[in-house]
């Protein structure tokens, strides 16, 4: 089949997964029309740093442009989101009503932030989420006029960078979260207990176990403060609701694919299924959006909003793309993420969800500086290092390989062994209250 | 019976020219247990993984022995043990996190490209006064002429060690390097001078630190010595001595030999030497190349503290691992043509500074040392040849390198200082 001198290729998302999904069309020999479509007006960016430099003023919005291959030779359709797909028609429609026409396609817009509710405060002015670069310039042009207090809803990975950043600025922080613990959802609440003495060493009021109800503002409309579910209310006059993101899949509805807010459903090949589960042979998935089988997890549906995978994903689907459909290799990823907060460098592997255990096996919780393990039913399914990336592929290695719990003992700096409970909250019990409340 | 001895072929003497042939047996098992119980790692993939391995330990005392108060005075009173650098001076690069990280940090914070970048012109000038020196010669023994002059004088001006006291305690750092060579830590006799040669140089260390307390200046002793930012000690005064002594001893012995080797290289690929000559910005391909080639440390032991399971062989607990950098340096698995010495070489991730956490930490000064040395001796001796090929080698396995490096020339073109 030659798709090269018709409509080409069509990557609909301009961030990690589409410029590394292109990328990998072009290293894969593919000579084509390629056409990357981005709803928003910039080449592509790299996302962590937007919580991190960029709030603290280090590093300007727009100094964050990811390097592209000088070989790229794409067109770019930036500025105007995908709204529509039409499979039988083999087009898109973009948000400025034209249609674009495609041979095969990689769907890779990614994931929204997940907004405050206008019912319950949103639309006041100073409320901010964090996701594009956009909101990162908005969010640092508010913080560089020194708020007085930062009230950040969430404490996440960005709610957590955000408070570190906030506090390196002088800024007075209120951090909620429904959780015992920050990163309670990733990492466990005995873990995260390690991030609480973090946040109270740097000055952050964390309030544990605590929901914000709704937003209270001023006559001209600036947020004033939170009102808490226990009666409670804290004044702020900035406000970053970090309550993690939902998968871009509205513009899919219709198109008679299996999507939905939890992603795009592919096969292990990364091919997106239809409605009556076949897999499009033309249509392929990368990034937040993708949920496919992850052999790794006995074929686990999973979508896996990393980095890493964004780019490990787009590499292996630009190259099925090429392949023929008899030569189709299926997607092995082991989550990975890393975290920089209050000087610390977080970095973790596979996925810690469900754990019934867990151990520090180099290093000690005192120092901050240690590697713990994940275990379930006796297999080691999880890692995560703080300050202590280096011994990390070490017990990758061990978590792919499904070796037992812990998968290493007799450390060079292995302390008191003492398997203790994770303390990982209910699956999702935080996020489907405020879904439900605000459903 | 051949198999398991390999690894004393490595330390017999009579290979030191060219241990190459023995490498590339080793290496048909990657992790070879040897009959002494050790194992030797000679596979590149295989030393990748064990360097970042937590099983693996550069501590060389079981932790029953280990300083336990935190005073390493106490600790020899309360365990008194013949060999006292067990205990109480042990330089880190025989220990392990959590002690090793700390050392580490205090000590490359000090070694700071600012702090290397500054000694640039130093060399420069010194490489030029070295080879002048030799004006109206019709030889350069290289090793005493600069390999060794130019390292030693470079590390002392960095510590803040006065050059005229440098001769007091060469021998002492000869005799201290050999603690990395399986041989001299099996005797008996060499373990006892080694503690003497310790004893000695520990007391002008805790003399001159004294001395950079009293009068600060501006080298890593006394920034070492003065209190961190947080007003606290950096390091205690005996983790302080074994530290300069080990920075001391590594600018001895490690940096003369990527000299002496690198020109040897490049005496036996003329061509290579050319090109150099002609073209100085080729200095950083030559000496990474050299760093894989030739390099001038060829192995380091560690001890398994559990059971390793890797390349198809277990590991036992407490076995001694000798991780043979310079035979996985020619591992065809990770390198093509392996054997060749080929600086445009564009995949080179050798193992010339070792790896892992215990990675040269004076690698950024070894290499502007090796470049402008190996540029200023190519550029400068007249129709350079070799009086003797091999050259005769230094006793160490480990610290491995020519004892002298005789080359005839005709004559020494002018400086360029």
């Amino acid at each position: 089949m030659s798709i090269a001198e018709t409509a080409g290729i069509v990557v609909v998302g301009a961030s990690l997964a589409g410029l590394r999904g292109a990328e990998a069309l072009r290293r894969n020999g593919y000579s084509g029309r390629l056409t990357v479509v981005g709803d928003e007006p910039y080449r592509p960016y790299d996302r962590p740093p937007l919580s991190k430099h960029v709030l603290s003023g280090e590093l300007a919005p727009d100094a964050t442009g990811l390097p592209e291959l000088d070989t790229l030779d794409a067109q770019w359709r930036l500025g105007h989101a995908a709204v529509a797909l039409d499979r039988a028609a083999r087009t898109i429609r973009l948000a400025n009503g034209t249609g674009l026409a495609y041979e095969r396609l990689l769907i890779a817009t990614g994931a929204q932030a997940r907004p405050w509710p206008a019912a319950s405060g949103g639309g006041l002015e100073g409320i901010f989420t964090l996701r594009g670069r956009d909101d990162a310039a908005r969010l640092r042009t508010a913080l560089a006029g020194g708020p007085a207090r930062v009230l950040i809803v969430g404490a996440g990975l960005i709610g957590c960078e955000a408070a570190s950043c906030c506090r390196d600025l002088g800024l007075p922080v209120t951090l909620v979260d429904p959780n015992p613990a920050p990163l309670a959802r990733s990492l466990g609440t005995w873990i995260g207990s390690v991030v609480a003495d973090c946040l109270r060493d740097a000055g952050v009021t964390f309030h544990a176990g605590a929901q914000v109800l709704r937003f209270a503002g001023d006559a001209s409309g600036r947020v004033v403060r939170a009102h808490l579910a226990d009666g409670r209310a804290v004044e702020a006059d900035l406000v970053i609701v970090a309550l993690g993101a939902t998968r871009a899949t509205d513009w899919l509805k219709g198109a008679g694919l299996m999507a939905d807010a939890g992603g795009v459903t592919c096969d292990g090949a990364c091919r997106v299924l239809g409605a009556d589960g076949t897999p499009c042979p033309d249509i392929y998935a990368a990034g937040d959006v993708a949920r496919w089988p992850n052999p790794l997890y006995g074929g686990r549906l999973m979508s896996v909003e990393h980095w890493g995978n964004a780019v490990a994903q787009a590499a292996h689907s630009g190259r099925n793309m090429l392949a023929p459909a008899d030569d189709q290799r299926t997607y092995h990823h082991l989550p990975a993420f890393w975290s920089s907060q209050f000087g610390i460098n977080i970095k973790a592997v596979g996925l810690s969800e469900g754990a019934d255990a867990v151990a520090i096996v180099q290093g000690s919780r005192a120092s901050r500086r240690f590697l713990a393990v994940y275990g379930r039913a006796g297999r080691s399914i999880a890692a995560v290092s703080f300050d202590q990336a280096r011994w990390l592929p070490a017990y990758a290695e061990a978590i792919t390989a499904g070796r037992a719990f812990p998968p290493i003992r007799d450390a060079s700096d292995q302390g008191d062994y003492l398997a203790l409970a994770p303390g990982f909250p209910p699956p999702r019990a935080a996020s489907t209250l405020i879904e439900a409340r605000h459903g | 019976m051949a198999e398991d001895t390999l690894f004393s072929e490595v330390l017999d003497p009579a290979n030191r020219a060219n241990p190459y042939p023995i490498y590339a047996r080793l290496r048909e098992t990657p992790v070879s247990p040897q009959r002494d119980g050790s194992i030797v790692v000679s596979g590149h993939a295989a030393i990748r993984s064990l360097i970042f391995d937590p099983r693996l330990s550069s501590e060389d005392l079981p932790p029953s022995r280990r300083p336990r108060t935190g005073n390493p005075l106490k600790d020899w009173l309360l365990n008194p043990i013949k060999d006292r650098i067990a205990t109480a001076h042990r330089p880190l690069i025989f220990r392990d996190p959590p002690d090793h990280d700390t050392l580490r940090h205090a000590v490359m914070r000090e070694f700071s490209v600012a702090r290397v970048q500054a000694l640039r012109q130093r060399v420069v000038r010194d490489v030029d006064t070295l080879i002048d020196a030799c004006r109206g010669r019709d030889e350069v023994c290289l090793v005493e002429d600069l390999s060794y002059p130019l390292p030693v004088s470079v590390i002392c001006d960095m510590l803040g060690v006065p050059e005229a006291d440098e001769p007091q305690f060469q021998a002492w750092a000869t005799q201290l390097a050999t603690a990395l060579e399986p041989d001299a830590r099996h005797d008996e006799a060499s373990r006892h001078r080694t503690v003497a040669a310790f004893d000695a140089i520990s007391g002008y260390m805790r003399a001159l630190i004294r001395a950079k307390r009293r009068r600060p200046t501006a080298d890593m002793l006394s920034a070492l010595a003065a209190p961190g930012p947080d007003g606290k000690a950096v390091m205690g005064d005996f983790d302080l001595i074994s530290t300069a002594i080990l920075l001391l001893v590594a600018g001895h012995e490690t940096t003369v030999n990527l000299i002496t080797n690198g020109m040897l290289t490049l005496l036996r690929h003329p061509g290579e030497l050319e090109r150099l000559r002609a073209d100085p910005e080729r200095a950083p391909r030559v000496i990474e190349e050299l760093l894989r080639y030739e390099p001038p440390v060829h192995f380091r032991t560690r001890k398994a503290l559990g059971a390793i399971e890797i390349a198809g062989q277990t590991i036992p607990k407490g076995a001694p691992v000798i991780l043979l950098f310079a035979a996985a340096n020619r591992d065809p698995a990770r390198f093509d043509d392996p054997d060749r010495f080929d600086p445009d070489r564009e995949d080179n991730q050798h193992f010339g500074f070792g790896g892992g956490l215990h990675y040269c930490m004076g690698a950024p000064l070894a290499r502007i040392e090796a470049e402008i040395a190996l540029v200023a001796l190519c550029r400068r001796l007249v129709a350079p040849r070799l009086m003797a090929d091999p050259p005769p080698y230094r006793p160490g396995a480990s610290l491995r390198g020519p004892e002298r490096l005789g080359i005839r020339i005709s004559g020494i073109a002018p400086g360029q200082s």
